[in-house]
């Protein structure tokens, strides 16, 4: 290059872009260079899980991105809240291994895990049902808080400025979330889709970097239903959390989702951008049958 | 326990601080300090015997609400309360004759010791629950009692133990008059730690555990941590309770604690109301006060039924084996609901909702 350069101005122009050049490879070897697990934030490696006799999970791999909406869809029975199970620590596979943010999850435990920064929801309801809406919201903040029965008994000379300083975050997810009507209402007392936005609300109080929802928007109606489309889309955009969710909703799936995996009677038959999945053969035949069945 | 609470009108809450506020409105602040007013009063109004049963009332009262946080908060089970109780009379007499140290502190470190031993027995509760744990607890019942009978270094075996009268500075509570009022000041201790508790982290886990403790456990609550936490403070107070019951009789004998008297405690929370801390108080007036009153009811009945004297302490047992299964039948959420509806009336009268 050096030969080329007759003439001063034009060098230091070129040199200018070498430079830059120069600059954006050292990003690359550097994003390159540093370990997976900072742009993956779950991978799951070869994981097995039966029960007795039934295979609920077949060496199901797949890793998660930061910040990303990853859908894990496939037909009832397929496994897939036995692959959330496997994540939140409830159930524990027999093979293969679960990597959060670098470190394998085996041997913590369940209650271990909302400190990490994973959160989930469940699929059959399961909120505390005598409480609060709100007092569910500040459950999720179990973890964050220091307060115990010492401090807590003896209220105004401990727990009191801790409580109302997390009292205020909770208000903030609940004008999030829209809950502003119900909050003080007993959560067992809400309509379906009001407590599946409580159980949101309560999973996202954990503050997780990881969020684990399975199927969020069931038996929802479809105004409901584009709500919570659009908070789970603000749960990356606005909150920067990651989110693996289960829906049976394909139209949501495939506008919400980043990538897709394919469950099928435990084991993975697909994976990639919504529109990969969609025409994916195997998929295909999972979901309307072989061609040849229909022919 | 459903029950709406309106607000009155014109009570508008501007800070998150009144929305945790023991008392949510003013007449229910009105409410309380016109009662404990009242409470103050007692010993001047009355005679011995209202103020040895509001004295019975008071002790019970916190060792129920111990249990209550146990049962009706954490949803865990306990047949053995009365042993706990009777754990906590022995230890402070035991640590007062034995140490020197003044009644008056034996009495919360017998809280302590209890808190010891209730933990201890509640380990099973980390791995089982419902009828399981009810026959583990009942073992604790038979084990402490056994203890008691056996262990005369600590109780005096058969012959029971001795227990001072509690003194401050000077002030005897030689009488009923003055012991009332140790027992009121240790009643609104306890039921206002207990009010603070439930309005904060460790007593939002214990409700939670009832709740739905698969998902508690995924918000970061270490169940077994609770579960057994739970059975250290339910002893707290049925040790306080003891305490203050050995120092009242001056006396402790091993019988009293037996495991009728752990039923008695379970049907003083379901009546008064599981997972209610006022509740509690109800409740435990109510199970003092029906014997009382049944004996009020045959002494104005046997004029015209003068067999009725005969059967008269079956009537009174009878009476609370009536009370619980009609509460159990007709109002499960115990006396403090019937309450909440009474005030829900009052507020929105006359409209019904
Ligand atoms: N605790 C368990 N004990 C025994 N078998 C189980 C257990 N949990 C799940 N299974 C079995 O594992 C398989 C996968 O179940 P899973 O709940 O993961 O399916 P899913 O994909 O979530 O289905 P759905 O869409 O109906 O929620 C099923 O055959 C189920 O019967
Ligand atoms: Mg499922």
């Amino acid at each position: 290059m050096a030969a080329i350069c007759t003439n001063n101005a034009f060098c230091s122009i070129i040199l200018l872009v070498n430079n830059a050049n120069a600059c954006k490879i050292e990003r690359m070897t550097l994003n390159s260079n540093r370990s997976p697990e900072a742009e993956y934030v779950l991978a799951s490696e070869n994981v097995s899980l039966r029960f007795g006799g039934i295979k609920a999970l077949t060496d199901v791999s797949f890793r998660v991105r930061r910040g990303e909406t990853y859908s894990i869809i496939g037909m009832n029975g397929a496994g897939k809240t036995s692959m959330l199970n496997c994540i939140s620590g409830r159930y524990k596979p027999q093979e293969g291994e679960i990597i959060y943010l670098g470190k394998s999850l085996k041997g913590k435990s369940i209650n271990s895990r909302a400190q990490l920064g994973i959160g989930r929801t469940f699929q059959n309801l399961a909120l505390f049902g005598h409480m609060s809406v709100l007092d569910n919201i500040m459950v999720g903040r179990h973890h964050l808080l220091k307060n115990n029965f010492l401090t807590g008994s003896l209220y105004w000379f401990g727990a009191r400025q801790e409580e109302l300083r997390h009292r205020a975050k909770v208000e903030d997810i609940i004008d999030f979330l829209e809950l502003q009507q119900v909050r003080h209402a007993q959560a067992g007392t809400l309509s379906y889709g009001l407590r599946k936005r409580v159980e949101l609300a309560r999973a996202i109080a954990i503050e997780p970097e990881l969020i684990l929802l399975d199927e969020p928007m069931a038996g929802m109606n479809l105004e409901e239903k584009e709500d919570m489309a659009r908070y789970i889309n603000d749960l990356n955009a606005e909150l920067g959390m990651t989110v693996i969710m289960i829906e049976h909703d394909m139209g949501v799936v495939m506008d919400i989702s980043d990538h897709v995996m394919v469950l099928d009677f435990g084991c993975k038959i697909a994976e990639g951008s919504p529109e990969e999945v969609m025409n994916n053969d195997k998929v295909k035949d999972a979901y309307l049958g072989k061609a040849e069945d229909i022919a | 326990m459903a029950v709406s609470n309106p607000r009155p009108c014109g009570d508008f809450r501007t800070d998150y601080a009144g929305d945790t506020r023991l008392f949510s409105d003013r007449t229910h602040t009105i409410g309380f300090f016109f009662l404990l007013a009242l409470a103050l009063a007692v010993p001047f109004v009355f005679d011995g015997y209202v103020v040895s049963l509001m004295i019975l009332i008071g002790i019970y009262g916190i060792a129920a609400l111990g249990l209550n946080i146990l049962v009706g908060f954490t949803g865990q089970i306990s047949l053995g309360h009365a042993a706990f109780f009777g754990f906590g009379a022995f230890s402070s007499a035991w640590l007062n004759t034995n140490t020197g140290i003044p009644v008056m502190i034996t009495i919360p470190l017998a809280g302590v010791m209890t808190t010891a031993v209730g933990m201890i027995f509640g380990i099973p509760a980390a791995r089982i629950k419902g009828l399981y744990l009810a026959i583990a607890t009942l073992a604790a019942q038979f084990i402490l009692e056994d203890f008691f009978a056996r262990a005369e270094w600590f109780t005096g075996g058969s012959a029971g133990s001795l227990a001072e009268i509690p003194e401050l500075f000077g002030f005897t509570f030689d009488s009923d008059q003055r012991y009332y009022y140790l027992v009121l000041f240790w009643v609104c201790v306890s039921f206002l730690l207990a009010s603070n508790l439930m309005r904060s982290r460790d007593g939002r886990a214990f409700i939670a555990v009832r709740d739905h403790y698969l998902s508690a456990e995924v918000m970061g609550i270490n169940l077994t941590k609770y579960r057994i936490l739970s059975f250290g403070i339910s002893s707290f107070f049925a040790g306080i309770g003891g305490a203050l019951m050995g120092h009242y009789l001056g006396y402790v004998s091993a019988e009293s604690f037996n495991i009728l008297f752990s039923v008695l405690f379970l049907a003083m929370i379901i009546i008064g109301g599981l997972g209610s801390v006022a509740g509690t108080l109800l409740g435990t007036a109510f199970i003092v006060l029906l014997p009382q009153f049944m004996e009020f009811l045959v002494a104005l009945l046997s004029g015209p039924m003068p067999f009725l004297i005969d059967v008269q302490p079956y009537i009174k047992e009878m009476a609370i084996g009536a009370a619980i299964i009609i509460f159990l039948i007709f109002e499960p959420d115990g006396l403090i609901h019937r309450w909440q509806l009474i005030r829900a009336y009052w507020r929105l009268y006359p409209f019904s909702y």
